[in-house]
């Protein structure tokens, strides 16, 4: 399925210029090393489960489960990981491997802030110096976790640029590492040129394998459905992963619909884009009649792509997964509705896949399982939704 | 002999390749620019087709970019932009672009439409010589030549990789980093250069960084190409035409 040069199917590749190929080589060797290298993933499991406090629990939802009145919904809480969300298993194993490289420099992006706090947890856990660019947008809409990064020693750079969103924050950060080689790039997605898209799985694939084990230890069977959310794809894979050759478990990826998929207004490349090239892989992507690479909405910033991970446009063209997309609003209820039913409240970006979820439980009988990657707390969302809501903070 | 090839097949002249966005700050100044180039002493021209992405640009690349699209240019109206210039000059004319709008375009389609209007190469930043195997193929056919880049990062078998695969000439990158000029060229910048003609047999032009007539001297001392951008963006974004003019024509006299 992954060839050589970093393919999935037709897609992924290494589309980036020649300052970096070398660079891609060099991590692409490092990485292939570490793989193989079992006390390095020896370190990553006591540091999982030390710092970041894995493994996550699966909880049976049974407020939300009696509330639609079907199928049985079971919650991976990536949310109560350290961070408040999924990211920290990326920048953990990449923070591992960049010291193992001698790296002292981290440059990461960020869209909604998380993949940026984590990378900044993880680099002054380490000692690693970490700059980190963030769309003017979003350092505006999460500005929380700005001054998160920043109370933990990182630089947080304002990009200014294009529509000054996760898309502009990628490029400035591909820009740095073009002019500084020595650099680690972290990256917090499985988007990017190789090894990133693989590599982000297999860090990520910590969710899917621990879900398996818990789900058969709860249950005493797989799941019918796993539902996540997908912006880049990294903790829809990361729970995806490890089920692929489950045939019998659906896996059902959720974009999000912004203003509605017909109003040209969302950041959903699988449902409504073409196959391009962006930020040096060839996937989905959402674009213009000259290729030029579109403007994306979402009410959630870690959606607001509007490309998506490679492995994600080959699982869609072999329909091993299939994707989906919900409304800023859709949303907005999903977010609302966990909170009423479990007391706890997502981040904007799983209420997607809380509020698909929900509706999906309601018409399966109760035998039917599902389980949701819930893949970050909300408490970074509160200012947005308090807006969205029309309530005064 | 290809158009860019009779370029390089003067011993006596170093190339001289300044570079122009389309559209940028307005169609019209394209059409009046890339003649005056020529009349200075241009030897080839590149014309930037835009693109929303282009992170191997610095700011002032960015911004003309940005600007051209802003105001509408598409790869189509740069192809018609290429043909109406192919009718007035008659040096070479190379696109420089990303490589999403020729993939979206069609890669067969965009390399007819670039021969239909008189385009002589491409350079794409983005696509290495691994992924280039496909464009490769067709530019092949069509008689364009697919320009390849180096780096000062790039190994001995990179160099070799890309010195049998390049068409037309090598494009050497000065500098670890994106376009804009600099006020200083790299140390290692002979060294570079050195290296990489000992490898290969292409000619070798330089870009990225060269914004004066004395960086552009120095380079030519090795190189058989200078390539500048980022500074005739900055001349043009006053619209002082006659100051672009005299600005390529400084440099012309300096590479001699």
């Amino acid at each position: 399925m992954k060839d050589e040069r970093g393919y999935f199917g037709d897609y992924g590749g290494q589309f980036v210029p020649e300052t970096l190929m070398p660079v891609l080589d060099e991590l692409s060797q490092a990485y292939r090393k570490a793989k193989d290298d079992k006390d390095f993933w020896r370190q990553f499991e006591t540091l999982s489960r030390d710092y970041s406090g894995r493994p996550t629990p699966l909880y049976l939802a049974k407020g939300l489960t009696q509330h639609c009145g079907g199928a049985r919904i079971f919650l991976k809480r990536e949310d109560l990981a350290h961070t408040g969300a999924h990211k920290i298993n990326n920048a953990l194993g990449q923070g591992l491997l960049a010291k193992k490289m001698g790296k002292r420099r981290i440059i990461a992006e960020t869209g909604a802030g998380q993949h940026g706090v984590a990378a900044a947890a993880v680099c002054a856990m380490l000692g690693l110096d970490c700059i980190v660019y963030m769309g003017e947008e979003d350092v505006q809409r999460q500005s929380l976790n700005v001054f998160r990064m920043r109370l933990m020693g990182a630089e947080v750079r304002t990009v200014s640029s294009g529509s000054r969103t996760l898309k502009d924050a990628i490029n400035e950060a591909i820009r740095d590492w073009v002019t500084n080689p020595d650099t680690y790039y972290l990256l917090g997605s499985v988007v990017g040129p190789a090894p990133y898209p693989a590599m982000v799985r297999d860090f990520q694939a910590v969710i899917g394998k621990e879900t398996k084990e818990q789900i058969l230890a709860q249950t005493k069977r797989l799941p019918n459905y796993i539902v996540a959310c997908v912006g880049g794809g990294s903790n829809a894979i990361g729970i995806f992963y490890p089920f692929l050759d489950d045939k019998d478990v659906r896996l059902i990826g959720v974009e999000a619909a912004g203003r509605g998929i017909e109003s040209g207004q969302h950041a959903a490349p699988l449902m409504a884009g073409t196959v391009g090239v962006l930020h040096g892989t060839k996937s989905y992507v959402l674009q213009d009649e000259g290729g030029q690479i579109r403007e994306t909405h979402s009410v959630s910033a870690g959606l607001d792509y509007p490309g998506v991970g490679p492995e994600h446009s080959y699982l869609k063209d072999s329909r091993r997964a299939e994707y989906v997309a919900v409304t800023d609003q859709e949303a907005l209820e999903g977010f609302q509705l966990l909170g009423k039913t479990e007391g706890i409240v997502p981040a904007l970006e799983p209420a997607h896949a809380i509020y698909h979820a929900a509706q999906m439980a309601k018409s399966l009988d109760k035998e039917q399982i599902i389980v949701v990657n819930l893949s970050g707390r909300g408490d970074k969302d509160m200012d947005i939704v308090a807006k969205e809501l029309g309530v005064e903070l | 002999m290809s158009r860019i090839a009779s370029v390089f097949s003067r011993r006596d002249r170093k190339a001289l390749i300044p570079y122009v966005t389309v559209g940028y700050p307005t169609i019209e100044a394209t059409l009046k620019v890339v003649p005056l180039l020529a009349q200075n002493g241009a030897d080839i021209v590149e014309l930037g087709i835009p693109f929303s992405d282009p992170l191997a640009d610095g700011v002032t690349i960015q911004r003309s970019s940005f600007h051209a699209l802003q105001k509408g240019v598409t790869p189509q109206i740069c192809l018609d932009v290429a043909k109406k210039l192919r009718a007035k000059v008659d040096i070479p004319l190379v696109f420089m672009t990303y490589y999403n709008p020729v993939f979206h375009y069609g890669l067969e389609e965009f390399c007819s439409a670039c021969v239909g209007a008189g385009i002589d190469g491409l350079i794409i930043p983005d696509l290495p010589p691994q992924e280039g195997a496909d464009l490769e193929a067709i530019t092949k056919k069509q008689d364009l030549d697919l320009i390849y880049l180096l780096a000062p990062t790039s190994p001995e078998e990179r160099i070799k990789l890309v010195g049998q695969r390049s068409r037309g000439f090598i494009y050497l990158v000065s500098v670890t980093g994106v376009t804009g000029a600099r006020d200083k060229l790299p140390a290692d910048l002979e060294v570079f250069v050195t290296r990489v003609r000992e490898l290969v047999a292409q000619p070798l032009c330089v870009g990225f960084g060269i914004s004066t007539p004395s960086q552009a001297k120095r380079v030519a001392r090795l190189a058989d190409g200078v390539i500048v951008g980022s500074r005739i963006i900055q001349l043009m974004e006053s619209g002082d035409m006659p100051q672009v003019g005299e600005f390529v024509k400084g440099l012309r006299n300096a590479l001699g």
